[in-house]
């Protein structure tokens, strides 16, 4: 009886830290490989993918964990039989620049443009806005004085001067 | 005046690049992955043949010739459909071929052969598929020709066509040989 029970608290003290320890390489694995790209269906996880090699994939990864291997050495392992493709995080190099620093260029670029057309219209309003008000106070002092006819020709006189003042400033 | 006017034109060609680089991948097969294996060595194995289970082959086997490996299965849909250009191809004689079979059972792969025609001068069992992933094989079939000195040269993601084979393949396995 009492060996039974020694038994017992044995098997369970044993067990007890070897849980831990896989519960800790569960979660480390899980983290490795929701990093790592299934081949099979591309756009999932070796973590979250149901494909037969997903799962062959798994256990190798396992296995080498458990062989004490790194994070950094399993992924070179599969870098070295899939390519760069199953990683999500595609690395920084020469090939890869495009991708990575592409964005923050073309983001670079709106800006200078927003900026340079910004301040090249922000010339070109105030006069062209003095423009537009002698316009349309003359075309309010037009139709006040005459209703009818006056008004088209007052339309076509404002936008061609408010084209040239637009224009002005640019060319000075 | 020329350059100012023609300012209008920048973001129509940032457009056209764009939608250039959009258009061509339109046509490209993302399943088709390219392997980091090419102008490498091949990956060593030691597996046990196919018909003959006490046998064992293994790559450096093949040292001193060109010759293909193709990677196939009883269970593979699209093996059948290259599997008529492979007997073609080894009735020619051209050039080796050693079948791959990968994860499937020793009984059902022979009697696909038997019923399809075996145009593998071996085959050899990944039963687990250990080898496969160590030549980086995620789909079957596939086939990879390796020359002479035991370095794979090209590798064919999917079913052969005709069209890779007589572009492609055979011309690659000739220069290869000619060397």
């Amino acid at each position: 009886m009492i060996r039974a029970l020694l038994a017992a608290a044995y098997v369970v003290f044993a067990l007890v830290p070897t849980a831990r320890a896989d519960d800790a390489l569960d979660l480390r694995l899980r983290h490795l490989e929701s990093g790592l790209r299934c081949l099979v269906c591309q756009n999932q996880t070796l973590a979250e993918s149901d494909a037969d090699l997903a799962a062959d994939l798994r256990l190798e990864v396992r296995k080498l964990a458990l062989a004490g291997k790194s994070d950094d050495e399993i992924r070179d392992y599969l870098v070295a039989r899939y390519g760069d493709f199953v990683l999500y995080d595609p690395p920084l190099k020469p090939v890869t620049w495009v991708l990575w620093f592409g964005p923050f260029v073309l983001l670079a670029a709106g800006t200078v443009t927003w900026i340079v057309v910004g301040r090249s219209r922000r010339r070109a309003t105030p006069g062209a806005k003095a423009e537009f008000e002698v316009a349309a106070r003359n075309l309010l002092a037009g139709a006040a004085a005459s209703p009818a006819g006056a008004a088209p020709a007052g339309v076509g006189q404002a936008e061609t001067d408010s084209g040239d003042a637009a224009r002005q400033p640019l060319d000075g | 005046m020329t350059l100012k006017s023609l300012r209008w034109l920048i973001p129509i060609a940032v457009f056209a690049v764009i939608a250039a680089f959009l258009y061509v991948g339109l046509f490209r097969d993302p399943r088709e992955v390219p392997s980091p294996l090419i102008g490498k060595p091949a990956p060593a194995f030691s597996l046990a043949e196919l018909h003959a289970p006490d046998r064992r082959l293994s790559p450096s086997d093949m040292r001193g010739q060109v010759w293909l490996l193709n990677v196939w299965a009883s269970w593979c849909v699209s093996c059948r459909e290259e599997h008529p250009l492979l007997v073609a191809l080894a009735k020619t004689g051209i050039v080796p071929i050693v079948g791959l079979d990968y994860k499937d059972k020793p009984g059902d792969g022979r009697a696909w052969l038997t019923d399809n025609g075996n145009p593998y001068r071996t085959s050899v069992m990944d039963s687990d598929g250990r080898t496969g992933i160590d030549w980086g094989v995620y789909g079957v079939p596939e086939t990879y020709v390796v020359d002479r000195a035991g370095i794979i040269r090209y590798k064919q993601i999917g079913p052969l066509t005709e069209q890779t084979l007589k572009q492609t393949i055979l011309p690659l396995v000739r220069r290869l040989q000619a060397s």
